[in-house]
C-alpha cells in the first residue's frame, strides 16, 4: 500500500474517523470537539489540495477492496471526482466554523457533529465513486447521515420533513438499486469510464437501457429535486440552517446532481445517450424545473423556503448543461456545479445569521435590515446577485457558457430559458435587496440578541463573507489556470470525441 | 501444531460442549452465569477449528463411536453447516452476555440450562447427516425453546407458549411421517445414502409434501406464521434474539439441505412446482410481513413480523435455484440472524428503560439510550438491505439471478419489501427522536446490553464488507453448487 492507494481512502476517512469519535464525546467536551471537526476540515482540504495537484500532473490514485462476487469497492481521483471533492471539501470546512458557531450551547451537539461528518465522508466517497456500486453506496451512506440532521430539533414538523425526505430518498435508491443491478446483469461491469461503456451493446438491449436510463434519471433525479421530486427541499427547512447549507449546497442535492453528470458521461457516454434520444427529454425536464422553481420561489414569503425553491431551479441548471450535448454546454454545467454551491452557501449562511442573530425568518420582516447587518446583507447581495447572472459573478459565467454552449448545439430555445429564469431570479431576489438596503427598519426586531463587537458572531460572519468574496474573486478569475472553468474545460475535453 | 488442532473431533466438541455445560449450569445452578459465558466462548473457539478443519481438509464426516452409517449416528460438517454453527456461535455468544445482564434470580437459574440444551440441539441439528437425527434434534430444540419462552411468566406468555407447543409438535410430526415414509421406501435414512438412491416416485413425493409441511410450518413461512408474533414478541428479550435469528432457522436449514441433496438433483416436474410454490409463499410472506410490521404499534411486535418478513426472501431462492442465489438467500439469512438478534436486544433495553414499547411513545430514546439507538438502526440498515451491509449482499445477489434469469418479478418483490422495511423501521427511529419529558422512573439498562445489541449489529453490517472470504468458507463441500431447477 503506497501513496497513490492510501490518499483516496484518507481523503474519505479524513472526515470519518473525526465522526465516529465525535459519537462518543460528551457533551461538555466542547474543545476536543471542536479541534477534532477542524482537524479533520482541514485535513480534508489539504488532502484534495494534494490530490488536485496530483492529478494536473498526471498521478493515478486508486484504491479496490473486493465487495461482491465480481464488483470492488472501488475508489479513483479522477478530474470530475477532484472538482467535486474540492467543493465539498472547501464548503465543508466553512460550514463545519459556521455549525460550530451556529449550535453554541444547544443541545446533543455531539450527535450532530458525528452525522455532518458522516454526511462529508459519504460526499467525498460518492465523489471518488470509481463504479456504481461504491456510488451507490455511498449515496445511500447520505441518505442515511442527513436524516438525523433533518429531525435534529425533535419537534413534530421535523419527524414529519423528515419522514417526508425519508419517502423520497428511499424509495430514489430503491429505483438507483434497480438500474445498478439490471445494467450489471446486462454488462457485466459499472466502472466508469470516459465516455461511456454501453455503446458498443448490441441494439436488442436498447429499449432496455432506455428504461434503465429513466430509472437512473428518476433514482437521482429525487436528490438533485428534479420535478417532480422536489418535493423533500422545501420541507427539510425545518433543519438548523448549517444543515440546509449541507443539503442545499455541498452534500445532498449535489449529490444527486454529481450522479447525473457520472451516468449521462461515464455510464452511457454523451454522444451515445443522445443517439438514444434520450437528452431531449432530460433537458426539457430540466428546463421545467427550472422555471417551475423560480416562480415558485416568487411566492415564498418565508426567507428559506424561497432559497430551497431558488435551490430547485438552479440546481437542474448542471442537468440541463449536461443535457444540450455539447462540450461548450457541459463546460456550463459541472462549473455550476461549483458557482451554485457557493453562492447558495453564502445565501444559507445569511439566512441563518438573520434567523439567529434578529429573529427574521420572514421576506415581508427584512425591511432596513441592510443598516443592522451591513457584513450579513452585502454577503448576502453578492449571492443573490450571483444567482441572477449579474457579470463578473460566478452565476454569470456559469449562464454565459450555457448559453454558448446551447446556440453551439443548435438547441436556441434553450436561451428563453435561461433569459425567463434569470428575469425571474431577478424578480425574487432584488425585492429582498432593495428592502433590506433601501427600506426604513422597523422600531424593533423580532428577537434580537446581542453580540457585542460584530453584528453577529464572528463564527457566522466570517464564512458568508468567505464565500461571498469567492463567489467574486472566481468570477473575476474565471479564466485563470486555477479556477473552477479552467477544471471544468479540461473535463469536457475528456469527454467529446475530438 | 496444526494438526493437533487438526486432530481434534470439533464438531463432536460442538455438540457436547453445550450439553455439559447445560447439565453443569443445572447442577450447580449458583454458577450458572459464568458457566454459561465460558461455555460460549468455548464453543466459539470449536467453531474456529471446526473452520480450520474444514479449511483444511474440505467437508468432514464423523462416525461416533466408530459404528458410521447405517448402524451408527454419523455428523457431518461443511460450508453449510459451518455457516450456521459461525451464525450460532455469535448470536449465541452474544446471547450469553446479553442474558448474563438481563436475567437474576430464579429466572437466571432456569435460563442457562435451556438455553445451553437449545444450543446443544441447534449444533447437532446443524451437523446431522441423518434425517432422524435431524427429527430428534428439530424436537429437542422445539421443547426447549418453548420453555424459554414460557420463561417470561404471565398467561398472554404462557398462552403464546402453549400455541407453540402445539405448532412445533404439529410440524415434527408432519416431518416424522415423511422421515418414515423415506425409510421405507429406500431402507436407509443417511442423507449421503438417500442422495444416491432417490428417485421420483409417488411415496417420495408424498414424503416431500409432509416433511415440508411440517418444516414451513416451524419455520413460519406465510401463511403458517400465525403463531411467530405472539411467541417471539412475548418472550423474554434475549430469548426473542434467538429464536428469530436462530431457531427459525433450523428448520429451514432442514428444509435447504434436504432439498439441494436429495429433492432438488432428481430434477422431477413436482420439484419444480414446490419450487414455484415456496417462492410465491416467499413473496406473500414478504409483502404480508412488512405490512403488518408496519401496522404495529408495539416494538416487540414489529420487529417479530418484520421476521415473518425476512423469512420469505430465503424461499426466493427455490424458484431461482441458481448457486448465486443460494448464496444470497445463505448471506441473508446469516445477516438476518446477526442483525434481528441486534435488534431484538435493542427493544428489550428500550423495554427496560421506558418501561413499555409503544412505538409512538419512545421519545427522546435516541438522547438516552444512544447506543441501543445505533444498535437499532444499524441493525436496520441491514434488514433494509441497504449498503453496506450483509442484508445488502443478499438483496444484491437474489436481484441480480432474478433478472438474469428473466424472472423479473421477484426483483420487484425485492425492491417493494425494502422499501416496507424502510418504513417500518424508520418509524420507529422518527420517533425515537421525537422530545418529550423524562418518564417518571427510568429503568436502568446495564451497559452490557447496550454495547452487546450495538456489537451484533455492527457484525451485520460488517458482513457486508467480507463477503467474498465467507462464499469462500460457505463453499467448501459445495453444498450449493447450484443445481438448475425451473
Amino acid at each position: 500500500m503506497n501513496l497513490t492507494t492510501l490518499l483516496p481512502l484518507m481523503l474519505v476517512a479524513s472526515s470519518l474517523v473525526p465522526g465516529v469519535i465525535i459519537f462518543f464525546l460528551d457533551e461538555k467536551q466542547v474543545v476536543a470537539r471542536i479541534s477534532l471537526n477542524m482537524a479533520g476540515a482541514l485535513l480534508k482540504l489539504a488532502l484534495a489540495g494534494v490530490m488536485l495537484w496530483g492529478v494536473v500532473h498526471g498521478y493515478h490514485y486508486e484504491i479496490r477492496l473486493p465487495l461482491l462476487p465480481g464488483i470492488d469497492l472501488f475508489l479513483r481521483a479522477g478530474p470530475l471526482a477532484m472538482l467535486f471533492v474540492t467543493l465539498s471539501a472547501t464548503l465543508w470546512l466553512v460550514t463545519t466554523v459556521y455549525a460550530i458557531g451556529y449550535l453554541e450551547d444547544s443541545p446533543h451537539r455531539s450527535r450532530f457533529f458525528g452525522f455532518f461528518s458522516l454526511c462529508v465522508t459519504a460526499t467525498a466517497g460518492l465523489a471518488l465513486a470509481g463504479n456504481l456500486l461504491t456510488f451507490l453506496l455511498f449515496y445511500e451512506l447520505l441518505t442515511l447521515a442527513t436524516y438525523p440532521l433533518i429531525v435534529h430539533r425533535g419537534t413534530e414538523v421535523a419527524r414529519l420533513a423528515g419522514r417526508n425526505y425519508l419517502i423520497y430518498t428511499v424509495g430514489g435508491g430503491a429505483l438507483l438499486l434497480l438500474a445498478t443491478v439490471w445494467l450489471y446483469t446486462l454488462t457485466g461491469t459499472l466502472e466508469f469510464t470516459a465516455r461511456g461503456f454501453l455503446s458498443g451493446l448490441d441494439a436488442v438491449h436498447h429499449p432496455a437501457l432506455i428504461v434503465i436510463f429513466v430509472l437512473f434519471i428518476a433514482g437521482l433525479g429525487v436528490k438533485a429535486a428534479l420535478l417532480p421530486f422536489h418535493g423533500w427541499l422545501p420541507q427539510a427547512m425545518v433543519a438548523p440552517a448549517p444543515v440546509s447549507a449541507l443539503l442545499h449546497a455541498v452534500a445532498v442535492v449535489k449529490a444527486g446532481a454529481f450522479g447525473i453528470v457520472r451516468v449521462v458521461y461515464d455510464v452511457f457516454g454523451i454522444e451515445f445517450a443522445a443517439d438514444l434520444g434520450l437528452t431531449l427529454p432530460l433537458a426539457l425536464l430540466a428546463s421545467a424545473t427550472i422555471i417551475y422553481g423560480s416562480v415558485r420561489a416568487l411566492f415564498q414569503d418565508d426567507l428559506k423556503r424561497r432559497l430551497a425553491f431558488s435551490t430547485v431551479s438552479q440546481v437542474s441548471y448542471i442537468a440541463l448543461g449536461v443535457a444540450v450535448v455539447g462540450p461548450i454546454a457541459t463546460i456550463g454545467g459541472l462549473v455550476h456545479l461549483v458557482h451554485q454551491g457557493i453562492q447558495k452557501v453564502t445565501l444559507f449562511f445569511c439566512a441563518g445569521n438573520l434567523a439567529e442573530t434578529l429573529g427574521i425568518h420572514k421576506v415581508s420582516e427584512m425591511n432596513g435590515v441592510a443598516r443592522r447587518m451591513p457584513w450579513t446583507m452585502t454577503a448576502f447581495t453578492i449571492g443573490a446577485f450571483g444567482m441572477i447572472g449579474v457579470p463578473p459573478l460566478t452565476g454569470f459565467i456559469s449562464k454565459w457558457y450555457l448559453g454558448m454552449g446551447a446556440l453551439d448545439a443548435g438547441q436556441n430555445w434553450v436561451i428563453f430559458i435561461l433569459a425567463g429564469s434569470s428575469l425571474l431570479n431577478a424578480a425574487y431576489f432584488l425585492p429582498i435587496v432593495y428592502a433590506a438596503w433601501f427600506k426604513p427598519p422597523p422600531p424593533a426586531w423580532p428577537h434580537e440578541r446581542s453580540f457585542g463587537r460584530f453584528e453577529t458572531a464572528w463564527a457566522l460572519l466570517l464564512p458568508p463573507i468567505v464565500t461571498a468574496a469567492l463567489t467574486v474573486s472566481l468570477g473575476l478569475l474565471a479564466s485563470s489556470p486555477i479556477s473552477p472553468l479552467e477544471w471544468a474545460r479540461f473535463i469536457a475535453s475528456r469527454e467529446f470525441s475530438p | 501444531m496444526t494438526g493437533d488442532i487438526v486432530g481434534i473431533p470439533w464438531a463432536v466438541l460442538l455438540i457436547l460442549l453445550p450439553l455439559m455445560g447445560g447439565m453443569a449450569c443445572f447442577l450447580l445452578p449458583s454458577l450458572s452465569k459464568s458457566l454459561g459465558l465460558v461455555c460460549a466462548l468455548a464453543i466459539l473457539v470449536a467453531v474456529g477449528g471446526l473452520g480450520w478443519q474444514l479449511a483444511e481438509n474440505g467437508a468432514q464426516r464423523y462416525a461416533i463411536g466408530g459404528w458410521g452409517a447405517p448402524l451408527g449416528i454419523d455428523l457431518y460438517a461443511d460450508g453449510l453447516s459451518l455457516l450456521m454453527l459461525v451464525m450460532a456461535a455469535l448470536v449465541g455468544l452474544g446471547v450469553s452476555v446479553y442474558s448474563s445482564a438481563y436475567f437474576n434470580g430464579d429466572k437466571a437459574r432456569h435460563f442457562w440450562p435451556l438455553w445451553l440444551f437449545l444450543w446443544a440441539a441447534l449444533n447437532a441439528l446443524f451437523l446431522s447427516a441423518d434425517i432422524f437425527n435431524l427429527y430428534v434434534t428439530l424436537e429437542l430444540l422445539g421443547l426447549a425453546a418453548v420453555a424459554l419462552v414460557a420463561l417470561a411468566g404471565g398467561a398472554e406468555t404462557l398462552n403464546a407458549a402453549m400455541r407453540y407447543l402445539l405448532v412445533s409438535l404439529l410440524g415434527s410430526l408432519f416431518y416424522l411421517l415423511g422421515v418414515a415414509l423415506i425409510y421405507h421406501s429406500f431402507g436407509s435414512v443417511d442423507i449421503a445414502i438417500l442422495a444416491q438412491r432417490m428417485e421420483s416416485s409417488p411415496a417420495v413425493w408424498s414424503a416431500v409434501g409432509l416433511m415440508s409441511a411440517g418444516l414451513l410450518l416451524k419455520t413460519a413461512l406465510f401463511p403458517m406464521h400465525f403463531w411467530l408474533p405472539a411467541a417471539h414478541a412475548s418472550a423474554p428479550a434475549p430469548v426473542s434474539a434467538l429464536l428469530s435469528a436462530l431457531v427459525v432457522k433450523a428448520p429451514f436449514y432442514i428444509l435447504l439441505r434436504l432439498w439441494l441433496e436429495i429433492f432438488s438433483p432428481t430434477g422431477a416436474e413436482p420439484g419444480q412446482l414446490l419450487g414455484q410454490l415456496l417462492g410465491l409463499l416467499g413473496a406473500a410472506a414478504v409483502l404480508w410481513g412488512g405490512i403488518q410490521a408496519l401496522r404495529q404499534t408495539r416494538l416487540k411486535l414489529l420487529i417479530a413480523y418484520s421476521t415473518v418478513a425476512q423469512l420469505g426472501y430465503l424461499f426466493l431462492a427455490f424458484p431461482l435455484g441458481t448457486s448465486m442465489a443460494w448464496k444470497g438467500v445463505l448471506y441473508m439469512l446469516l445477516s438476518h440472524g446477526l442483525a434481528k438478534a441486534a435488534m431484538f436486544m435493542a427493544a428489550g433495553n428500550i423495554l427496560r428503560f421506558c418501561g413499555h414499547d409503544r412505538i409512538t411513545d419512545l421519545d427522546g430514546v435516541a438522547q438516552r439510550l444512544p447506543l441501543t439507538l445505533a444498535a437499532f438502526s444499524l441493525a436496520g440498515v441491514s434488514i433494509m438491505g441497504l449498503p453496506p451491509s450483509g442484508g445488502f449482499v443478499a438483496k444484491w445477489l437474489l436481484l441480480e439471478t432474478s433478472i438474469r434469469s428473466g424472472q423479473w418479478w421477484w426483483a420487484v418483490i425485492l425492491i417493494l419489501g425494502g422499501l416496507l422495511a424502510a418504513a417500518y423501521i424508520f418509524k420507529v427511529i422518527g420517533h425515537a427522536f421525537t422530545q418529550a419529558e423524562v418518564p417518571s422512573k427510568p429503568g436502568v439498562v446495564p451497559a452490557r446490553m447496550e454495547w452487546t445489541a450495538l456489537m451484533l449489529a455492527f457484525a451485520a453490517i460488517l458482513l457486508g464488507f467480507i463477503a467474498p472470504a465467507v462464499f469462500e468458507l460457505m463453499a467448501i463441500g459445495t453444498p450449493v453448487s447450484g443445481v438448475a431447477v425451473g
